[in-house]
């Protein structure tokens, strides 16, 4: 089904009405399996047990970023094809991001405290994902300062768009400069470097949370259709009375 | 052309004259400095290693407090909305308010700088080092700063906003700003490799910061 037919938000609803049970059963399930593979998979030669905080921390840091590139991609739907529900992605979109990025941070340095020594240290890594989160905030407060939904969805866009830039250097910061924070290990030219008893719990947890984020967007993209629609309501009623 | 030079002419008369800002941030980048080694203590050794951090610091600050003034005053009295309907491209009309912006505030904290190094015991090097990172950094802090103007005068009530929009996006002119005035006084990196990024930075601001902040008024405007 092209795109487009998902502008009516009608249509929209009734099909992500008949989504949100299976896709919240598959994030269920996706966590049982991954729970039950966390506890399976053996503590690691150095870190002992403190190494299984990376199954939450690295799903989130990744979504912290992806949840980015959604908004970016909603942003190019609002300002070249003016599609009247990117605009609602994307709102819908920010708080979740900046809660993935939030854990992201806060993890990184629980874990960082025993390995480290340190709650948190000032490297590329760790300031550039301090600085997607600011970013976030800033653009949900940005979303909270305009009354009109669709003009602050314009402005928000440009924001995204322009705040984007700042991924590739997350991405990268710990190639670029010499970071504690350790470098990539997952997706890497040359493949992994992990050994499969870490990595495949790692993937399904990825994938939990991946499905997670998807369920609470849609689930929040209806909840704000609902809230527009309740607001244009109110406005008609308002309307009337002072007619009347 | 000739509307364009006349744009920056009128800008840069209006900041000049009463009721424009120009000197207001000089001044108030004067006072961050002086409050800086009132906070600290006046342990000159210790002014001298984190002086140009502090001059960073308070340019940064400085170039944000003058940035509700680059489009604010235009769209209250209506002549954004002539510049807008003009003949000249949007993107080079902004530029031009940014330029002239920039000549009547940024270069100000240039030429300030080194005065307030003297307070913060800086050497002549490390003097020259912030004058020449700040020359090249303040552009990119106007045009970073340009997009957030374009953004929040699009919106009512947006003063309120625009330094919290701005200030994550000038991260990068501050790190290697005062990584490379850091480097020309006492290393451990030559001068050239901090400051060849930040002029690297300043010319990504300069292309994307009139783009979006052209793109943002024209959708933000109609």
């Amino acid at each position: 089904m092209p795109l487009i037919d998902l502008a009516n938000p009608t249509r929209f609803l009734n099909l992500s009405g008949k989504l949100l049970p299976w896709l919240a059963a598959a994030t269920a399930i996706a966590f049982a399996v991954g729970s039950v593979q966390v506890a399976g998979a053996p503590d690691d030669y150095q870190q002992g047990a403190t190494a299984k905080i990376m199954f939450v921390h690295v799903p989130n840091a990744w979504l912290a970023m992806f949840v980015w590139v959604v908004m970016s991609a909603a942003a190019l739907g609002t300002l070249v094809w003016r599609h009247p529900l990117a605009d609602v992605a994307a709102k819908a979109a920010a708080p979740l991001g900046a809660a993935f990025t939030f854990i992201a941070l806060v993890t990184g340095s629980l874990w960082g405290r025993p390995m480290w020594g340190t709650y948190w240290v000032w490297d590329a890594r760790l300031t550039s994902v301090l600085v997607l989160f600011l970013m976030y905030l800033g653009l949900i407060a940005l979303w909270r300062t305009v009354d009109d939904p669709s003009r602050a969805g314009r402005a928000a866009a440009i924001l995204t768009l322009v705040g984007a830039i700042n991924l590739p250097i997350i991405k990268f910061s710990v190639d670029w400069w010499n970071t504690l924070h350790q470098p990539a290990s997952v997706f890497r030219a040359g493949g992994p470097t992990m050994s499969a008893s870490f990595l495949v719990p790692l993937l399904v947890m990825a994938l939990a949370f991946t499905l997670l984020f998807l369920t609470l967007h849609l689930a929040a993209m209806r909840n704000e259709i609902l809230r527009r629609r309740v607001r244009t309501l109110q406005m008609m009623q308002a309307q009337s009375a002072v007619g009347a | 052309m000739t509307a364009l030079g006349a744009l920056l002419v009128r800008d840069m008369r209006l900041s000049i004259r009463i009721g424009g800002g120009a000197l207001m941030g000089v001044l108030f980048f004067l006072i961050v400095v002086t409050l800086t080694p009132l906070a600290i203590g006046p342990d000159l050794a210790l002014l001298a290693r984190i002086g140009p951090a502090i001059l960073w610091l308070g340019a940064l600050l400085a170039s944000l407090l003058t940035l509700d003034r680059l489009l604010s005053a235009d769209h209250d009295d209506g002549s954004l909305d002539l510049v807008l309907m003009g003949r000249a491209p949007l993107e080079l009309a902004v530029v031009t308010k940014a330029l002239a912006h920039w000549l009547t505030t940024g270069l100000p904290l240039v030429i300030a700088a080194p005065v307030l190094g003297l307070f913060l015991n800086l050497s002549p090097a490390a003097i020259g080092a912030v004058m020449l990172t700040l020359l090249v950094g303040t552009p990119a802090l106007t045009c970073t700063g340009l997009i957030g103007a374009a953004l929040a005068v699009a919106l009512r009530r947006g003063g309120l906003l625009l330094p919290v929009l701005v200030l994550p996006l000038t991260v990068p002119v501050l790190v290697f700003g005062v990584s490379a005035a850091n480097a020309a006084v006492v290393g451990p990196v030559p001068f050239g490799t901090p400051f060849t990024i930040l002029c690297a930075v300043t010319l990504v601001g300069l292309v994307v910061g009139p783009f979006a902040a052209a793109a943002a008024l024209r959708h933000g405007m109609e």
